[in-house]
């Protein structure tokens, strides 16, 4: 459609005094370029300067590292020798406490975000709930240490006194694993799990949500458009699009669990322990021995930080050397972690076709 | 009242004929009494329109017009907006859709929509043809490929697709992405296509191609088509619906929306003194 002609004659414009582009050549031009300078220079300065830092710390944690770094750190336990004190148990401990957290949150905190996204009508109680997801994410760690002592160990409790009643897997004669004749406790690897599940959730949920955020709707209403119901759009549509997003967001939120010693140090966890959840002590044992595999998530334990927070309190100076040592082990953890998270999302999106 | 000179109207694409008497056609659609509302506030009002089956009818229009608004309640698109509501009639082949007992999935496969930007999934030329079949519960991967074939011909992107249907959707250009979102469309075997301003983030030459597609449509399919574009309405559509301020003003035969309206605002919109 053709716009209708102006009434007024287009006036033109005079050109005025010639103006100069050399640089400089006005002084309020010179003073605000002298301010975007300063300004890229503070940027700068606060970048490399974090960036010394962590140099720094890395540095000296290694420098102070000699003496105990070395392969056999890794496959063996702990002892009160510091020339033979090793991180085995606290690897094992970590190892199952990440796998049943990421277990229990990322479902949970999936679909809680598809739920908050995609699914729930923009209520009162609903933005009640998107608010505070992130007042829940600043809640220090010990508060849901506190909070899983009460709930999960006391359930653990319970549990306990039923299992070691033998009544458990007897009923019905259905089952006969006899899982009582092996000693469960009640500051297990799974109430450690359901307890950072709690520490981690509210990162999850945030981050699977923002991803969700992100898909653009027209995507969501051709969908609909064309027949899909409101599961098919979000399963077949939704979903797949946001699946890089989510997966790596919640591999990285999932994984800050692994550097948490307080709410685990809250339920009881042990602190100077050689023993390995269900006497699992190499990935071999993972498939030749699936009773102990069954025992583990029921079994004591110890993780990472928890060792490294107790060997820096030795008062024996060797034993620097070895908290040391098992920081550069969790760092190398956390950084593998990473590293499949950017796998992960590279193979997500590649089944998109963007 | 001035008559406007029926040589300023554009030609129309081949299968368009802008005098037909459409009271000869059964009706496709029938909207009687529509008001729609945004919470409190109302964008139509008491809307009443008859859409002849195998046929284009344009909705034209200055913007917040209730073009679009009307567009979508046709398919139940407005459901999608929180405390939107809708009074009134809509009957699509008899059958009164704003019944609460309607299937909005079964409509939307019967009611197809094309929207004004292409919205290609992140997926195959192939999976996007055959998405609305799939979710459908089509599974027959034989039966999947005839159909997408045969809706890629009848959207004229066949020939420059055939060799890449497993490629990305999104590598395609604006034009032909457009033309997949109807095949899209098509795929779930609707009656009536409802376009959203179809052409208008298309180059001339695409949108070329887009109206002539039309124009062969129309012998099979309704098309209810929103458009901004004055020269495009008179070229595609058998009858022109102007809507100004959430009212539908006029209704006829394009040839005559276009020539000679009843109304003093439909001919000074269609000579484009205002809007």
């Amino acid at each position: 459609m053709s716009s209708a002609g102006s009434d007024t004659p287009t006036s033109h414009r005079l050109i005025s005094a010639p103006v100069s582009f050399v640089s400089g050549a006005d002084r309020s031009i010179r003073r605000r370029l002298f301010l975007s300078r300063v300004f890229s220079w503070i940027c700068r300065f606060v970048t490399y300067a974090s960036l010394a830092v962590l140099i720094v710390l890395l540095t000296a944690i290694i420098w102070s590292s000699f003496g105990r770094l070395a392969f056999d750190f890794v496959y063996s336990t702990n002892s009160s020798n510091p020339k033979n004190a090793g991180m085995l148990a606290g690897l094992w401990g970590s190892f199952w406490l990440v796998l049943f957290t990421a277990l229990f949150s990322i479902p949970v905190g999936v679909g809680s975000a598809v739920y908050l996204e995609e699914i729930a009508k923009d209520s009162f109680f609903v933005r009640l709930i998107k608010t505070n997801l992130s007042n829940l994410a600043g809640v220090p760690s010990i508060v849901y240490g506190i909070l899983g002592y009460t709930v999960f160990r006391s359930a653990a409790a319970v549990l306990k006194v039923w299992f070691d009643g033998q009544h458990a897997f007897n009923i019905m004669g259905l089952f006969r694993l006899r899982l009582h004749k092996l000693p469960i406790y009640e500051d297990n690897i799974l109430v450690g799990a359901l307890t950072l599940t709690l520490v981690v959730l509210p990162t999850v949920i945030a981050s699977a949500q923002e991803s969700l955020r992100s898909v653009p709707s027209s995507l969501r209403v051709a969908s609909l458009a064309l027949g899909a119901t409101r599961w098919q759009t979000i399963w077949r549509q939704v979903i797949p699009a946001a699946l890089p997003g989510i997966s790596t967001g919640v591999i990285l939120s999932t994984s800050r669990a692994i550097g948490e010693a307080a709410p685990l140090i809250m339920l009881g966890a042990l602190t100077i322990t050689t023993m390995v959840p269900g006497n699992i002590d190499s990935p071999v044992k993972l498939i030749t021995r699936p009773m102990q595999v069954l025992h583990a998530p029921l079994d004591q334990f110890t993780a990472m930080p928890i060792e490294i927070y107790d060997w820096s309190r030795q008062t024996d100076s060797q034993f620097t050397a070895v908290a040391a040592t098992g920081i550069i082990v969790l760092l190398i953890v956390l950084l593998s972690i990473n590293a499949v998270a950017m796998i992960v999302r590279h193979y997500a999106s590649r089944r998109l076709k963007w | 009242m001035p008559a406007i000179s029926s040589k300023s109207v554009p030609p129309s694409v081949a299968g368009v004929d802008r005098d037909l008497d459409m009271s000869a056609h059964s009706a496709a659609i029938q909207a009687r009494g529509l008001d729609f509302f945004y919470g409190e506030h109302q964008v139509l009002f008491n809307v009443s329109l008859t859409v002849p089956e195998r046929s284009v009818t344009a909705l034209i229009g200055p913007s917040g017009c209730g073009k679009s608004t009307f567009l979508r309640t046709l398919n139940r698109m407005n459901d999608l907006i929180e405390g939107s509501h809708c009074v009134g009639e809509i009957l699509v082949e008899g059958q009164n859709i704003m019944d609460p007992a309607v299937d909005v999935v079964l409509l939307r496969k019967h009611v197809g929509m094309v929207f004004q930007k292409s919205t290609p999934f992140p997926k195959s030329i192939f999976d996007n043809v055959a998405y609305g079949p799939r979710v459908a519960g089509e599974k027959n991967r034989s039966v999947l490929a005839d159909l997408v074939e045969s809706c890629l011909k009848k959207s004229a992107l066949w020939d420059e697709v055939k060799d890449r249907l497993t490629t990305s959707a999104m590598a395609l250009s604006g034009g032909q992405q457009q033309r997949l979102c109807i095949a899209r469309t098509l795929a779930t075997n609707p009656h009536i296509i409802l376009m959203d301003e179809p052409a208008s983030a298309l180059d001339p030459a695409s949108t070329d191609r887009i109206e002539n597609l039309i124009g062969e449509l129309c012998a099979n399919y309704t098309i209810v088509i929103v458009t901004h574009n004055m020269q495009q309405a008179s070229r595609v559509s058998h009858q022109t619906a102007f809507f100004y301020k959430g009212i539908l003003v006029e209704t006829g035969p394009t040839m005559k929306i276009f020539t000679g309206p009843s109304e003093k605002q439909t001919e000074d919109y269609v000579t484009g003194r205002f809007g």
